[in-house]
């Protein structure tokens, strides 16, 4: 029996391949950041569940807007978009104007991103770049912090929530007051360390019993969502790594320095969005080094940014500019970090 | 897993780990292939230059009989592998794609194929390094690891560079091949001639072979064999692709890295594929011809897979029949899943050179759409010469040959396939760099 019939389908080696796909590592990645989304709606209520919404369908959106505008296909169905509208919304205060977050989105995905090529070309982490703008934009409403666990969280907004667009959002600070429960303020730990010269102890800022952005309050929840990706191998466990070690070292030396004056390294790792950013944020494949020694390079930079810009900066939020300068050092990190490849000869013995 | 998998393995870093396949062939026998009514001999099935016919159509030859003599020493000589009569001798398809010289034999079906009567016995152990090299080269035996580099060159080694080790690669690293397994098992006798052949035409004091440890049936098969004095010995190392790649090899046996650029025997090494040293060990003795050599025949869709000898010169077609083939699409692969040919016709034949035939459905051969590179370094984790290849990627997606070359160690890569298997986005990368491989030596030869 001749096969005169036969198709034969010609490829190039190899033959076989690996999952996951890039969706399917998109997909875990949100996967991965549910749990800190239900937390932060549990610990915030509804304002936080109304913020993440908006900032994901802005980004969503925007994704989708642009890439029909360009006359691509669109790129929506990555989840890249998506995980960058809960980054974003993991980093802002819960009490946050909502078309304020829409705002966000929009400059996360459209400057981010978009401009630079979408997903794989962007140079700084997209929803940074959105959170840097409302920063900016916005030094208010950025920096309002409201307490967590409200009695009437589930059935009343956050004052601010609602603010119309251009409008000033009404003040907190009076509801916050009517609000905490157990002397809780709204302040966070980085400024009551900042400006008070309080120091909140390790154990609540572990777990999270204390106010902060939406999604970056519970170091454990963080660490376990975390830990899921890198055990589904989706996530360089390298570069948070390369970020804990940085600002625990240099914590440590200005600890060492004036023990009175400068806080603990612990406090400087699980204070403001540290281990949020340094899991979620600088592990950020596209805008983060590739080669073995980049990375340990740029974590250590990230790390050792907070540290400086968190003591001699004037703002509290210190992570978000120092992993959006390692995303601009990136390039630079990667000429010089290039791997020596094996049987790699001496400089002298290159003529020969 | 044991701990001393984990901890006591010496192995070389990165790499990949697959899924091996190869339970379907590596417990049955070798059979032999029924001759073909048709074989196909091209002429240039070796590294170098082609040999040079013996014979006229029309002709009777012998099965073992010289049909073609070496041109020159980077040349290999060509036995018959059926009796039969001289079809032909023109132009035939090859797996490689385009046509070829060959010479095309009509197999005589009834004449019982006993082989060429010979009377020669060779000692080896009398003989010169110069007479072993010669004789090495009246076998027409090429490396049968897949390179079809001639034996005999590799053999005479550079006065300059003394050999210290000949390592002998019994991995087989890739998935679904079992040649080698099935051959180390069943073909002690030959594979240890041929390492006393190769050690006295290199001049080296020791042999290592250098096995996977899902191979164990292997090591406790051939330990019994060795001899007292530890000039030749078997060792077990990670099961882990590509652990076959001679650099890989030598790291993981020795620890030695072979400079960038250059040769085994500058580091010391003489390193021989198992089936190659077999069929030295199996020929050289007896003053006889290559003409057939082991192959897998395995995949999807196959009643019969398995380890079969078949004549050199089989047609595809012919061995998919055989095997029981059933599909009617496929994707074809000479060699293995990653590093292997693709082969566009079934009217190819296989060649000193061909390990296995591999059948793989649409499955396999499905193409996923190329997404942009995402940086996830991944390729970086795998690439066991730790080049760079998400980089190299982007380079070659700007045509950046040159740069390539330069500053990125393009030339270092052995298209081992690992980046491209890793690769979340489906980016083709080794085929990026076999394209701008081959545009750069291009540009070398016009800028002469």
């Amino acid at each position: 029996m001749a096969k005169h019939d036969l198709k034969i389908d010609i490829r190039t080696s190899p033959y076989i391949r690996k999952a996951p796909t890039v969706a399917q590592i998109m997909r875990n990645v949100v996967y991965a950041l549910l749990p800190l989304v239900i937390y932060s709606v549990y610990h915030f209520g509804i304002s936080a569940l109304a913020l993440i919404l908006v900032t994901t369908l802005s980004c969503i959106l925007t994704e989708h807007f642009f890439c029909t505008m360009s006359g691509k296909k669109s790129t929506i169905l990555d989840a890249s978009a998506v995980i960058s509208g809960l980054l974003l919304a993991m980093t802002l205060p819960p009490g946050f104007p909502l078309w304020m977050g829409a705002v966000a989105g929009f400059t996360a995905i459209a400057m981010g991103k978009t401009l630079f090529g979408g997903l794989g070309f962007n140079i700084f982490n997209p929803a940074l770049v959105g959170r840097a703008f409302v920063q900016a934009a916005f030094p208010v409403s950025i920096t309002t912090w409201t307490p967590a666990l409200a009695v009437d969280r589930f059935s009343e907004f956050i004052p601010s929530t609602l603010a119309l667009p251009f409008m000033h959002p009404l003040p907190t600070a009076e509801w916050s007051a009517r609000v905490a429960i157990d002397g809780f303020t709204g302040a966070t730990p980085l400024a009551l360390m900042k400006f008070q010269g309080i120091m909140t102890n390790s154990y609540d800022l572990f777990m999270g019993n204390i106010a902060g952005s939406t999604g970056e309050t519970s170091t454990l929840l963080i660490l376990v969502c975390g830990a899921y990706l890198i055990f589904k191998k989706m996530l360089d466990w390298r570069i948070p790594a390369a970020v804990i070690f940085g600002t625990a070292v240099s914590a440590e030396l200005f600890y060492l320095l004036d023990p009175l004056k400068y806080p603990t390294p612990a406090f400087m790792l699980l204070s403001g969005g540290l281990m949020f950013a340094a899991m979620f944020m600088a592990s950020d494949m596209v805008a983060s080094p590739v080669t073995p020694l980049g990375i340990f390079i740029f974590g250590c930079l990230v790390g050792f940014l907070t540290v400086i810009i968190r003591l001699f900066g004037g703002l509290t939020e210190a992570v978000m500019y120092a992993i959006l300068f390692g995303n601009a050092a990136t390039p630079i990190i990667e000429t010089y970090t290039q791997p020596r490849i094996y049987g790699a000869r001496k400089k002298n013995q290159d003529k020969s | 897993m044991n701990l001393s998998k984990l901890f006591g393995k010496k192995t070389f870093p990165h790499g990949i780990h697959l899924e091996e396949h190869k339970a379907e062939t590596n417990a049955k026998p070798t059979r032999r292939l029924p001759f073909a009514p048709e074989i196909i001999v091209p002429l240039a099935q070796h590294v170098g230059k082609p040999a040079k016919p013996l014979v006229f159509q029309g002709q009777h030859v012998t099965r073992g009989e010289l049909i073609a003599a070496a041109d020159g020493f980077m040349s290999s000589p060509i036995h018959a592998p059926v009796t039969g009569t001289i079809k032909e001798i023109g132009l035939a398809k090859t797996a490689q794609g385009g046509k070829q010289d060959a010479i095309i034999i009509t197999t005589s079906l009834n004449s019982g194929q006993h082989l060429l009567d010979s009377d020669i016995h060779y000692d080896y152990l009398q003989m010169s390094r110069e007479e072993l090299i010669q004789a090495v080269q009246n076998t027409g035996i090429v490396g049968l690891g897949g390179a079809a580099f001639p034996t005999h060159v590799k053999m005479k080694t550079p006065t300059d560079c003394s050999i210290h080790t000949v390592l002998v690669n019994g991995c087989e690293c890739e998935p679904f091949l079992t040649t080698d397994h099935r051959l180390m098992l069943e073909r002690i006798d030959h594979l240890l001639h041929g390492i006393r052949i190769s050690m006295k035409c290199v001049d080296a004091p020791k042999a290592i072979i250098g096995i996977e440890d899902n191979k164990m049936d292997v090591l406790h098969a051939i330990e019994p064999f060795l001899p007292d004095d530890n000039s030749i010995s078997i060792k077990a190392i990670a099961t882990k692709y590509p652990q076959g790649a001679q650099k890989m090899l030598a790291y993981s046996l020795l620890g030695i890295e072979i400079p960038s650029g250059s040769r085994s025997s500058e580091a010391g090494l003489a390193i021989f594929n198992v089936a190659t040293l077999a069929k030295v060990g199996a020929l050289l003795p007896k003053g006889q011809g290559f003409i057939e050599r082991i192959i897998t025949i395995t995949g999807d869709n196959l009643e019969n897979p398995g380890n079969y000898l078949a004549p050199i010169g089989t047609p595809l077609r012919y061995i998919l029949d055989h095997a029981g083939f059933k599909g009617d699409e496929a994707g074809l692969i000479i060699g293995g899943p990653m590093m292997g040919t693709p082969v566009r016709s079934l009217d190819v034949p296989i060649t000193k050179g061909t390990g296995g035939v591999l059948v793989l459905d649409e499955r396999a051969t499905k193409r996923d759409d190329i997404l942009p590179c995402i940086k996830c370094s991944q390729c970086l984790s795998a690439c066991p010469i730790n080049l760079n290849p998400s980089e190299l990627g982007l380079l070659a997606a700007k045509r950046q040959y040159d740069v390539m070359e330069e500053k990125y160690h393009l030339n270092d890569c052995f298209e081992c396939g690992c980046c491209s298997y890793v690769c979340p986005s489906n980016i083709p990368l080794v085929q990026y760099f076999r394209i701008a491989k081959t545009l750069n030596r291009e540009r070398h030869r016009q800028d002469g």
